[in-house]
């Protein structure tokens, strides 16, 4: 005969529903990951025409140059920030949705800021260092 | 991490057939989930074969027959048999729905009836609700208000205070749409789910309540709120043809709203 189900939390279903209450927060984060999903879109589509016809054909030193261009160098630090933020954010819920325990979903969560962080202010270390040399 | 080895009990065997009577012309095959837990035994598939010449036109009319002429032990909830009580609902060829709105014909092939998706089986059809119940309780789904009602009339609602409330009054409650959604089978424990945030915004959405920011506060959550990511699978599957992924994007959009 296989093992019956047993029931160890004798809480009552409310009280286990009520849980440790409303966290009183999520909007930021669900705000900021469509705002930079659709900041995103026009300089992605930017950076890709530029790629292709631009940087494709450049020299290291025309590139950098190019690079160098304030509004160039604004568009790629915005686009550096709203990438990495997007990644950052849209990860975490990843994690959020399947990490089962409490350990693993801290862990994961500040493993993916982490990565994030710094590989964004490395590349916008680069893009500055560009721009203002 | 994530559960990826299903838990006990949960791999279904293959069950009992039970044959259409000799002389049947239009046989259809219906495949039903069985689990009792007295014997505690894995759950089965049994197959019945049922004349669809003597049996009514919807899944539910052939549940009753079978149970009535067939099998007595099949278990599963039923009431009004016209989609207004939401007892019936059960997972019917792939997709949760009120047994009672479903027509055979709509089938194809081999009638698939399993219960509502990931809830915990009480017997056979019949999944136990008791999490949903709390959290409909959770959301304090009654009116609140600080203004004293009119000493000798109801509340007032003009018109187009009361339109904002279609499309969500007319929610049965079956939980179609919370047993169809990915992030309430991992998270059910924590995220309300969209059968329980329509009816949370049913409140928000009415005119003549007076708790609408403790009712935004409560919903505030990671969790609660934000493990919808809008996959619509709420909205397809409603056998009443609402729209809960609606609701709950206008929640969020109350959110973002009451910040700035």
């Amino acid at each position: 005969m296989a093992q019956q189900p047993t029931t160890t939390i004798l809480r009552s279903p409310l009280g286990r529903v009520r849980g440790l209450g409303s966290a009183r927060g999520g909007t930021h984060h669900w705000f900021m990951q469509r705002v930079t999903a659709m900041a995103l879109l026009p300089l992605t589509i930017w950076f890709a025409i530029s790629a292709v016809t631009v940087l494709a054909h450049a020299s290291y030193e025309q590139a950098a140059l190019w690079v160098g261009l304030p509004w160039n160098a604004v568009l790629l630090l915005a686009l550096i920030f709203a990438t990495f933020h997007h990644t950052a954010a849209g990860l975490q819920v990843v994690i959020e949705d399947y990490a089962k325990s409490e350990t693993s979903k801290l862990v994961g969560i500040l493993l993916v800021k982490a990565i994030c962080w710094l590989v964004g202010l490395l590349a916008t270390l680069c893009v500055l260092g560009l721009a203002i040399d | 991490m994530a559960e990826f080895k299903l838990p006990a009990n949960s791999t279904v065997g293959r069950g009992k057939t039970f044959k259409a009577e000799k002389g049947a012309k239009k046989v259809k095959s219906f495949k039903i989930y069985r689990w009792d837990p007295d014997t505690g035994a894995n759950p089965t598939q049994d197959t019945y074969e049922v004349d669809l010449d003597k049996c009514g036109p919807m899944v539910l009319d052939a549940l009753i027959k079978i149970k009535n002429e067939v099998d007595t032990t099949l278990t599963f909830r039923r009431s009004c048999r016209e989609g207004i009580c939401g007892s019936c609902a059960m997972n019917i060829d792939g997709l949760n729905t009120l047994a009672c709105l479903k027509p055979i014909e709509d089938v194809k092939g081999d009638c698939k009836i399993s219960p509502l998706p990931h809830l915990p089986v009480v017997k056979d059809l019949v999944p136990d609700l008791s999490q949903l119940y709390a959290q409909y309780r959770s959301i304090e789904p009654w009116l609140q208000t600080d203004t004293a009602a009119p000493p000798d009339e109801e509340r007032k609602q003009s018109k187009e205070e009361r339109a904002q409330l279609d499309g969500m009054w007319e929610c049965i409650l079956c939980f179609c749409c919370s047993t169809s959604c990915p992030s309430y089978w991992w998270n059910g424990d924590r995220y309300l789910g969209p059968a329980i945030l329509l009816q949370a915004y049913r409140w928000i959405a009415d005119s003549r309540d007076e708790a609408t920011g403790q009712r935004l506060d409560n919903l505030e959550d990671p969790f609660r709120l934000y493990r919808c990511h809008t996959i619509m699978n709420c909205t397809r599957t409603c056998p009443k043809g609402l729209n809960p992924a609606e609701a709950i994007g206008k929640i969020k959009q109350m959110m973002v709203e009451r910040q700035g």
